[in-house]
């Protein structure tokens, strides 16, 4: 606790009796609030509140020139309260802090009033009525900044180690860096390998480049990396602390193999009597009980799925180096960390439920994954694509977009990636067999980044043929179990019949397994399609709300590749700001108790979420731990003698707040 | 300037609702609906503070009994909140509150609700439909008595 200091010693502490003069600054923000709020109105009742000594219209306050006004005000008219009304704190308090704070006032004698996102854009067409909520809202503000109290934000010290969840692309980057920069990285995959979902795709767009082949070596150099702790089969299960002082528990499932002695040689699969469906290739072709994930895997180890495992023991008599323990248990480790990245990926939408296109109900009709691990030559038909009612390499080949995107009974969202990954996968089976004839249905087609408009022209070229409209009725012949799609031509306006061989669903982007529970830990804000949320969708992309959390990959919407792994390394910079200065600012927002009040009940120890309460020496008086009380207020609110206070949120301030809502109160004192 | 000027019944007459919001979803999500811009009815001032578990009866009955219509409080929803669990103490709080409220024919005009950081379509909905419903209960009382 001794290295939590104070940052801000230059700002006097003004006594309370001394006199409140208080500034009011109202934005126009353009015309976002200007537009609909009468700001000279408004700036012209305030004034005549007490204490207000100077109020000041600016077309943008946030501006060089609109703080320079507060600033030059706050000396002109000795200002030791300042209330911006504007757009939101929770993007523009830190900016105003800093202006007052630089003028020698605490930062926390700013009050900031939201009269954007919570008055002029939601009241656009009652102008008068918002701005009578204009006035309301900052006299609010006027009469609780008169009652602010000066704090100070803290310093707390950050361990200079990182926390990647997820080694996919995005996550292998993000600790790639941050290793790189000489940071210690703990990196937790769930699954027995690391590598993601890039490792199942066959080729990538728009170079049509070997995935595996490009992102195998990368595998190999975070497993190479002395600085990067690769936790594979691995889970985060608690997470606790704050910016710069993550502690995190973390479950290793047993493989029920000793990963330091086996060799990854795989002789115990050849013994291995089981085969059940290899979920690696999407459930096409088998794998043993006993296996290796897949040819390329790091670590290189093999795992017992104990779900099927019958209890022969071949393979433990085939194993040389006796890495086989049927006894494992699951295995904790507990890390310590200063920054988070949750880079805990997507998985694809699954078109069974609801049969879309018959998908489930017709042979003939498989997934893009699927149609992936059929053109890879490791895959489960050594490269052939072929359709799974009779196994014949398919002539007519039809692909569906937009399954599981666009379309308000499932995600309304674009997924982005389905349209070019489509594009490239009739290439790949139109180059390998030209014989083959290909038909895409879209709704749009979207090739946005660079080279994807190229490689939509190439299969133009190639002779792919793109139909402008989705399927309205899907069919079995039940003979040849060809599949009959009737589809109309957005573009002629014609209904068309056709019969594909095989028919290929592009199914888009939705949030993974899981990312439920690590919004839960690590506190994040979940989106209403279930991906997690950013702290701003533009200035603040792999951010969170959570200072020391950051978000890289598919966890905060659909992405492509390149994106992905420059959101990786985007996340590894923003951490190493931290990292590297050693330190994170805390808010200065805490409970304080008052000794003379507080007669020991102990209510508040119950009531603390963080145990940031405890009793004094003589068990007699509450005494709370700055360093972890997290200023939430709940012990605040419980303590039955009002000892406990919240700064920056006291009684009495958020009274003042309450009577000034209604002028009634005028009315009625 | 009398009350009733201010507040006149009848068709025109608007509801004064106050707004609770904790810092992290509630009020996050009022900003969305701000910046979506979801039209809602001007009948809503937002008092922020860090958790809805800080909202004490007390300041709901100060509002009630300085003339508000209706007093809104709202969180994270429960598993999502930022410390933790503060919005099930919350939820017994704002329960217990509204249960003393009941034998005074208030307790309609208090609401809890769980609205994210990512709902501010959700946000506006709750406005409207709070607004409608406090429309329906009339002016609080209060202010007949304080005349």
């Amino acid at each position: 606790m001794s290295d939590i200091k104070g940052t801000d010693n230059k700002s006097a502490v003004p006594k309370d009796d001394e006199e409140k003069r208080v500034g009011v600054f109202v934005c126009e923000c353009g015309v976002n609030i200007g537009g609909v709020v009468n700001t000279k109105a408004v700036a012209e009742y305030i004034g005549t509140l007490p204490g207000v000594k100077v109020t000041s219209v600016n077309k943008f306050t946030c501006s060089d020139s609109g703080q320079a006004d507060i600033q030059s005000k706050i000396k002109e008219h000795k200002l030791n309260r300042v209330v911006v009304a504007a757009c939101s704190p929770k993007t523009h308090e830190p900016t105003f802090r800093a202006c007052i704070e630089e003028m020698g006032l605490n930062q926390y004698f700013l009050e900031f009033v939201n009269i954007r996102d919570h008055c002029s854009w939601i009241h656009m067409w009652e102008k008068e009525k918002a701005t009578e909520k204009a006035k309301d809202l900052i006299r609010m503000g006027v009469e609780r900044a008169k009652l602010l109290e000066p704090l100070q934000a803290s310093e707390v010290p950050v361990t200079d180690k990182a926390l990647v969840i997820g080694a996919g692309v995005a996550g292998m980057q993000s600790a790639l860096d941050l290793a790189d920069m000489g940071f210690h990285v703990y990196l937790v995959e769930k699954e027995p390998s690391i590598g993601g979902r890039m490792a199942r795709f066959d080729k990538v767009f728009p170079t049509n480049d070997c995935s595996i082949c490009i992102l195998g070596p990368k595998m190999v150099e975070v497993a190479r990396n002395k600085n990067i702790h690769i936790m594979s089969y691995s889970e985060v299960k608690a997470v606790d602390g704050y910016v710069g002082n993550f502690n995190v528990k973390i479950e290793h499932k047993p493989r029920y193999i000793d990963v330091a002695k086996c060799t990854g040689c795989a002789k115990c699969s050849e013994v291995c009597p089981v085969e059940v469906p290899y979920d690696f290739n999407e459930g096409l072709g088998t794998r043993k009980a006993i296996y290796v994930p897949f040819p390329q895997a790091v670590p290189l180890r093999a795992l017992i799925d104990m779900d099927n495992c019958i209890s022969c023991k071949a393979c433990s008599k085939a194993c040389e180096s006796k890495a086989i323990n049927y006894d494992m248990e699951p295995s904790y480790t507990d890390v310590n960390v200063g920054v988070i990245i949750g880079a805990v990926g997507f998985k694809t939408y699954d078109p069974e439920p609801r049969h879309d296109f018959g998908y489930g109900l017709y042979d003939n009709i498989i997934t893009a994954m699927e149609f992936e691990r059929l053109l890879n030559a490791a895959g489960p038909t050594g490269g052939h694509v072929v359709r799974p009612s009779d196994c014949k390499e398919p002539i007519r080949v039809g692909f569906v977009n937009c399954v599981g995107s666009r379309d308000k009974n499932t995600n309304i969202y674009c997924s982005g990636v389905c349209c070019m990954y489509t594009i490239k996968n009739a290439q790949l089976l139109k180059e390998k067999r030209p014989e083959t004839d290909h038909t895409i249905m879209y709704i749009d087609i979207r090739t946005p980044f660079r080279g994807y408009e190229e490689s939509y022209n190439r299969s133009r070229n190639l002779g792919v043929k793109f139909l402008r409209g989705r399927p309205v009725e899907v069919t079995e012949d039940p003979v040849t179990k060809n599949i009959k799609v009737r589809v109309e031509d957005t573009l002629t306006g014609e209904m068309r019949n056709l019969e594909f061989d095989l028919m290929v669903l592009a199914t888009g982007i939705v949030p993974n397994e899981g990312i439920g529970q690590i919004q839960q830990l690590l506190k994040l804000s979940k989106a209403a399609d279930g991906l997690l949320m950013e702290a701003h969708p533009k200035l603040k992309p792999v951010d969170t709300t959570i200072d020391g959390v950051f978000l890289a990959g598919c966890a905060s919407g659909p992405k492509d590749i390149p994106y992905a792994v420059s959101q990786g390394s985007a996340c590894a910079g923003r951490a190493t700001i931290m990292l590297k200065n050693k330190k994170a600012i805390t808010e200065g927002i805490t409970a304080v108790v008052n000794p003379d009040v507080c007669v020991g009940c102990q209510v508040c120890l119950s009531m603390c979420p963080f145990q940031a309460i405890r009793m004094d020496e003589q068990g007699v008086k509450a005494n709370v731990v700055k360093a972890l009380c997290k200023g939430c207020g709940t012990c605040v609110a419980a303590c039955p003698t009002g000892a406990l206070e919240q700064s920056h949120f006291k009684n009495k301030q958020i009274l003042a707040q309450v009577k000034n809502v209604f002028k009634f109160e005028e009315v009625a004192a | 300037m009398n009350a009733e000027a201010q507040t006149p019944i009848g068709d025109a007459w608007e509801p004064n609702i106050l707004a609770f919001c904790c810092n992290w979803c509630s009020y996050a999500g009022a900003d969305l609906a701000g910046v979506s811009r979801f039209q809602y009815p001007p009948t809503v001032k937002i008092l922020r503070v860090m958790c809805s578990s800080r909202v004490e009866p007390a300041f709901i009955l100060k509002a009630l009994k300085d003339g508000a219509d209706g007093v809104l409080v709202a969180g994270c929803h429960i598993g999502d909140c930022h410390y933790i669990d503060g919005n099930k103490n919350a939820e017994i709080r704002i329960n217990n509150t509204k249960k003393a409220l009941g034998k005074l024919g208030f307790d309609k005009r208090l609401r809890l609700e769980w609205i994210s950081a990512s709902e501010g379509l959700r946000f506006s909905e709750v406005i409207r439909d709070f607004t409608e419903e406090i429309k329906k209960l009339g002016q609080n009382p209060v202010k007949e008595v304080k005349k």
